[in-house]
């Protein structure tokens, strides 16, 4: 058992647009080395709750304190000094359209590191070759398909050796194949470089292959209603829709 | 010692890394690495890391672009007490063997590049042919009444391209007649014939100064957004949808569009019209000291039916292109937010250049027909 230290401290955090409360008061704590599960139905605010973890949003209330600094008060940069150690990986891969995949990959570099623009295009083809894209550093992303797209997002999140990774749905739109290796890649990465992972999924499979700890958020309460790792809450269900949403809606007989 | 060294030994390529590299960057180093391997006297790489205290991102990347570069000459690799992340994530980087994709990109002659661009120029020609032709069926389902367009969306559009632009059309407009009216006193003003302003401006403005003002207006604010929205909805599968659906684009996207800016055009001519009259009229009574009653005669005296008239077509016309050019440029836009960017520049200048060009037939034709 590695030893048990906070990473990402949620407390109290409301999530809202305007009077639309998703998510209310909730408390978690994500363990450095982590691979933490958001679970939930969707249109359950998973994604606005990394949005607001990436300080993409504000919460409305609450605060998140990120390797034990107050990441919701702190000024641009300071948010800016901690991103830099996080990398994202979004919903629809968010790839820059009118760049290259090596381009893309390369950005985060270019704008965080004083390496020459030879090694920079050396890491950002290593990265790519880590996503299974070696040799695609000169295509462009409408070039490639919608799994690829997942796949290069990834190598650009991965370009600046991050801390924290967040991914919304990594394994969405990908074949099983696809989907496990990609399973494997986050679990490697994770292993290699003791890199938290914060991961947005549906995918069952996934979830137990991969997770060390979930949270299932609950969008009729708006809170957290489960919150372990995800053998021991397929076990010990908290209450039915978590047994439902880990059995595909198998229902739970007591 | 720290740093990266090398030495050849017969047909082996020993590379030694020591110490704390963890600012390892060079380039030519690397590039001198890369030559070597690429030079076909090398059969093995040896990479030892006994030493190898610390490193960066740099150096974990040309230890796999270097074993990558050697596996694709088959050349043996070999690697001694590399740390072990560093060496794992050297073999998750070359484990994932992707089918390597070609993307060549052939060099053309002067000739095939001319022959090329003449081919494209007359794709082009037949592209828009055929979209001026599936226009024209689209327009005439609607007339028999079995186009598939929503109703919610023509007014939407009728909406924006009515009384949203009535603001923009008008105080360029008034700018306009305001501008043509102070220019053309300066010279009107060598004869004593200042009063001539009032006709001057009524007429430049009716027979084709409205219309022209209206249609680059429009163009810009209409055309473009046209080609913003459509082509964004090509970029999000929208479009394809439409087609599987069964429902011709062009009866769902460009007739609510273009029907509105037919529709719309002639008013917003008349419109800027009469803007630049009053333009015209304020430089006239406030600054030359025309008395209002003789501006409005010389104006309305001035203001012929079939001026008027073969302003309005014109306005009619421009509506008609600048609907196409923007719908056009829509549906064939790019997939991507670049493609975008693109056909809203393209829709603006076309339609600006379509403007043109029509407008010098129109002249032409009117002159040979005496109106
Ligand atoms: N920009 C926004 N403004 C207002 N409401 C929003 C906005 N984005 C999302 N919402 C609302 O927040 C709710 C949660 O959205 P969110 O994208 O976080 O869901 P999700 O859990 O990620 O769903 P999915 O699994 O489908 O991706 C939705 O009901 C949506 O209507
Ligand atoms: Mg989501």
């Amino acid at each position: 058992m590695k030893k048990q230290e906070a990473i990402i401290e949620a407390q109290n955090l409301t999530v809202a647009y305007g009077d639309n409360v998703l998510l209310k008061n909730v408390n978690f704590t994500v363990n450095r080395g982590d691979v933490f599960v958001i679970m939930g139905a969707s249109g359950g605010g998973k994604s606005s709750l990394l949005r607001v973890l990436t300080g993409l949003m504000p919460p409305a209330e609450g605060r998140i304190l990120i390797g034990g600094k107050d990441f919701t008060a702190a000024d641009e940069n300071t948010k800016k000094e901690i991103m830099r150690h996080c990398g994202i990986l979004y919903q629809g891969g968010a790839l820059f359209s009118s760049m290259t995949l090596a381009e893309n990959a390369a950005l985060p570099l270019q704008q965080y590191t004083h390496y020459s623009p030879q090694a920079i295009r050396e890491i950002a083809d290593f990265k790519l070759a880590l996503t299974g894209l070696a040799g695609f550093g000169d295509f462009y992303p409408s070039e490639i398909s919608g799994g690829m797209k997942k796949r290069a997002g990834l190598a650009r999140a991965l370009a600046l050796d991050p801390e924290i990774l967040y991914f919304d749905e990594p394994s969405a739109g990908l074949d099983p194949i696809s989907s496990r290796l990609l399973d494997d890649l986050i679990k490697d990465i994770n292993d290699i470089t003791g890199a938290t992972i914060v991961v947005v999924s549906h995918e069952l499979a996934s979830i137990f292959a991969i997770g060390t700890n979930a949270i299932f958020l609950d969008a009729e309460t708006k809170s957290i209603t489960g919150y372990g790792s995800p053998q021991e809450l397929l076990k010990n269900p908290p209450n039915d829709k978590i047994y439902e949403f880990l059995t595909r809606g198998a229902k739970h007989v007591r | 010692m720290s740093g990266l060294t090398y030495h050849i030994a017969d047909n082996a390529l020993e590379i030694k890394l020591e110490g704390d590299c963890g600012n390892f960057d060079n380039p030519s180093l690397a590039a001198e690495l890369y030559a070597l391997l690429s030079g076909g006297k090398i059969l093995y790489l040896k990479i030892d890391g006994t030493s190898l205290t610390g490193w960066n991102a740099a150096l974990s990347a040309l230890s796999y672009g270097l074993s990558a570069a050697a596996e694709r000459r088959n050349i043996k690799i070999e690697t001694v007490r590399l740390p072990e992340d560093f060496e794992r994530m050297r073999q998750l980087a070359l484990a994932v063997h992707p089918h390597r994709p070609d993307k060549t990109v052939k060099a053309l002659s002067f000739l095939e590049r001319t022959g090329a661009g003449g081919l494209d120029v007359f794709k082009a020609v037949v592209k828009g042919g055929d979209f001026l032709a599936e226009c024209l069926a689209a327009l005439g389902r609607w007339i028999v009444g079995r186009a598939v367009m929503r109703r919610i969306d023509f007014w939407f559009a009728l909406e924006n391209a009515s009384y949203r632009a009535v603001p923009i059309v008008a105080l360029v407009s008034f700018m306009v007649g305001l501008i043509l009216a102070f220019v053309g006193s300066i010279q009107l003003r060598n004869f004593g014939a200042q009063i001539y302003v009032a006709s001057l401006v009524s007429i430049g403005m009716t027979r084709i100064m409205g219309a022209i003002m209206a249609g680059i207006i429009m163009s810009g604010r209409t055309g473009a957004s046209y080609a913003a929205t459509i082509g964004s909805m090509q970029a999000n599968e929208e479009v394809d949808a439409l087609k599987t659906m069964g429902i011709p684009p062009l009866d769902f996207l460009v007739l609510p569009r273009l029907l509105s800016l037919m529709i719309t055009m002639p008013f917003l001519t008349i419109l800027s019209d009469f803007s630049g009259i009053f333009g015209g009229m304020a430089v006239g009574v406030f600054m030359l000291g025309i008395p209002f009653e003789e501006y409005w005669r010389y104006s309305v005296d001035a203001l012929g039916l079939s001026n008027f008239l073969v302003g309005l077509f014109h306005g009619w016309v421009y509506g008609i292109i600048i609907a196409l050019c923007g719908c056009y440029y829509g549906i064939f836009s790019g997939r991507n937010a670049d493609g975008v960017g693109k056909a809203t520049t393209m829709a603006v200048v076309s339609s600006i250049v379509w403007m043109i060009v029509v407008t010098g037939g129109l002249t032409w034709f009117f002159s040979v027909v005496e109106i």
